[in-house]
């Protein structure tokens, strides 16, 4: 699928939940999900900074189809499920398409709040980390 | 002034309580960051710039007179209000950090040579301990540090091992902005006294709590920022001493009164303007005064038993949620919680009980060596102040309740 078709799904998935409890319990849900990361990617070069909790993010170039894989980790739950939708949408795609992804699906599932600068949990600089891994690996 | 039986006629006094956030009303339980304003501090700064704005200490005319006089006259008030015992001993700042920063750089270079030791304790805000770390690289220098035990108290018998010819200044807060512990201040001055070490005392967490005598403290200095007693951002004060402000060099140069420059020489202005170079924030020094007239005006004693009654109740409520863990359990404290909930992080917490209109602070609250201390990386953190209720005490009760749910 496209990184568009899926964030569509993504979309199709939240739209079932009117209320932020749901929403959350659904990001919740996604977090713990999230498959462990090994000991030796928590380190210090992968941890992305202005995140008021830990956020690990790991990525490397499958030789197979040249397409870049994202892992990560966090120590808070939320942030872990935003990330889970992160790697969800973006991982395992062409370098390309990673860094010229427009990622719409963050405002229409209702985390729009969590996107300014200044909330610092860290999905602007999860993002934006994820694109310059899509911008590096594309040279 | 009754609190309690007063409490909804007190909040009124408050507009932004009034607030609902996220369909929610407002439960603001973040005072310790800052607090909010009353009335009569926001009508005073309206006031100040819409008939006494001129510049204080600079013209013959009417209007800068007017504005001098209400500048200095919030200095009386501040002097008063910590019962210092000159107006001359009130420096106008840009709040706790300048002031620290204004002691460390002028003290520093009077007094502070290589090998002198500097002494912080392990609880201090990194507004108390930065300052000092640049002092120590300046002159050479060291740094040496009080620990606290697992409840949140100083070792005082470690503090008075530290003391010893090399030392030159104590620095400490009065209540820590993490753990809520009170410091026996008092008893840590007497024995820096006792080996001839002044003491600068943050009391940005104390002021706006409880009443503060610098002379029966003996402080040698002792500062706290007005936003955080209902007062502006941007002006804080610094209290100190006659004898040692006299002898310490300017911190920033710039113009003022009572000085005369050329490209010579410079001879430095009298107390306190040697220390208040430019323009000050005298719309700012009358709005801080007003707000000190609002504490006094409820009383200092008032707000300090009805805060004392809202923290029991809140840890005895808290402490009912399963998995509560709280960090600083000292015998005296003072309006602050710091918390986890079982293993949910606190920016989990924090997240979700905003979504309930819940405001608090989650993070490490600029104290990382109180979070190295237990091993932790963060905590959620209540802070009251005069205008919180009990009512508002069980919704983050209810709140963190219902948040755990969303977890199990
Ligand atoms: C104990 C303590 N010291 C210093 C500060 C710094 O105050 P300000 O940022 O107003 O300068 C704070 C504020 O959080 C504090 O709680």
């Amino acid at each position: 699928m496209t990184i568009n078709e899926l964030q569509d799904q993504v979309i199709d998935d939240f739209s079932a939940f009117d209320e932020w409890f749901d929403r959350y319990a659904m990001l919740i849900e996604l977090g713990n999900q999230l498959p462990p990361i090994d000991d030796s990617q928590r380190v210090e070069q992968n941890l992305i900074q202005g995140c008021q909790s830990r956020v690990w993010l790991d990525a490397h170039v499958d030789e197979a189809t040249g397409h870049v894989i994202f892992e990560g980790d966090s120590d808070a739950v939320i942030v872990k499920g935003i990330l889970s939708l992160l790697i969800q949408v973006l991982s395992d795609h062409a370098p390309a398409e990673i860094a010229e992804a427009d990622l719409y699906f963050i405002e229409r599932i209702g985390l729009k709040e969590h996107l300014s600068p200044t909330r610092s949990n860290g999905l602007l600089a999860m993002v934006r980390q994820m694109k310059l891994y899509g911008l590096i690996f594309n040279k | 002034m009754d609190i309690q039986t007063h409490i909804a006629e007190l909040r009124q006094d408050f507009p932004i309580l009034e607030s609902q956030v996220y369909k929610h009303p407002l439960v603001y339980l973040d005072n310790a960051a800052t607090t909010q304003k009353p009335w009569c501090v926001i009508r005073k700064i309206e006031e100040g710039y819409r008939h006494q704005n001129a510049n204080v200490h600079r013209g013959v005319h009417f209007l800068s007179q007017m504005a001098t006089e209400a500048h200095e006259e919030a200095r009386k008030t501040v002097a008063s209000f910590l019962n210092a015992h000159s107006p001359r001993e009130i420096i106008f700042t840009r709040g706790t950090t300048e002031a620290i920063n204004l002691v460390a750089f002028s003290y520093g270079e009077a007094f502070v040579k290589a090998g002198d030791e500097i002494v912080v304790s392990e609880m201090e805000h990194h507004s108390n301990i930065v300052p000092w770390q640049m002092l120590c690289q300046r002159k050479g220098a060291v740094l040496r540090v009080i620990p606290f035990n697992d409840k949140g108290e100083l070792d005082l018998q470690a503090f008075s091992n530290l003391l010893n010819d090399h030392t030159k200044l104590v620095a400490v807060a009065h209540v820590s902005n993490t753990l809520g512990t009170v410091n026996p201040v008092a008893e840590i001055i007497r024995q820096a006294h006792r080996a001839g070490v002044p003491v600068l005392v943050d009391g940005a967490q104390a002021v706006p709590h409880r009443a503060i005598d610098v002379q029966a403290l003996d402080a040698d200095f002792y500062v706290f920022s007005g936003h955080k007693i209902y007062g502006p951002t941007g002006v804080g004060v610094l209290y100190g001493k006659e004898n040692w402000l006299e002898q310490m060099p300017p911190y920033q140069g710039g113009g003022g009164i009572f000085s005369t420059v050329s490209f010579e020489h410079t001879t430095y202005n009298e107390l306190p303007y040697k220390f208040e170079a430019g323009t000050p924030d005298f719309i700012g020094t009358t709005a801080l005064a007003e707000a000190i007239r609002y504490v006094e005006g409820i009383g200092m004693a008032s707000i300090h038993a009805y805060e004392s009654g809202l923290m029991r109740y809140a840890t005895e409520q808290l402490m009912q949620i399963e998995g509560m863990r709280i960090f600083g359990q000292a015998a005296d404290k003072e309006s602050v919680i710091s918390m986890q909930v079982g293993t949910i992080h606190p920016y989990d917490m924090g997240t979700l009980l905003d979504k309930l209109g819940i405001a608090l602070r989650t993070g490490h609250h600029c104290a990382e060596p109180v979070m190295r201390h237990y091993g932790i990386e963060s905590t959620l953190r209540a802070s009251f102040a005069l205008y919180n209720t009990y009512e508002e005490v069980d919704a983050l009760v209810a709140g963190i309740r219902k948040v755990r749910t969303l977890f199990e």
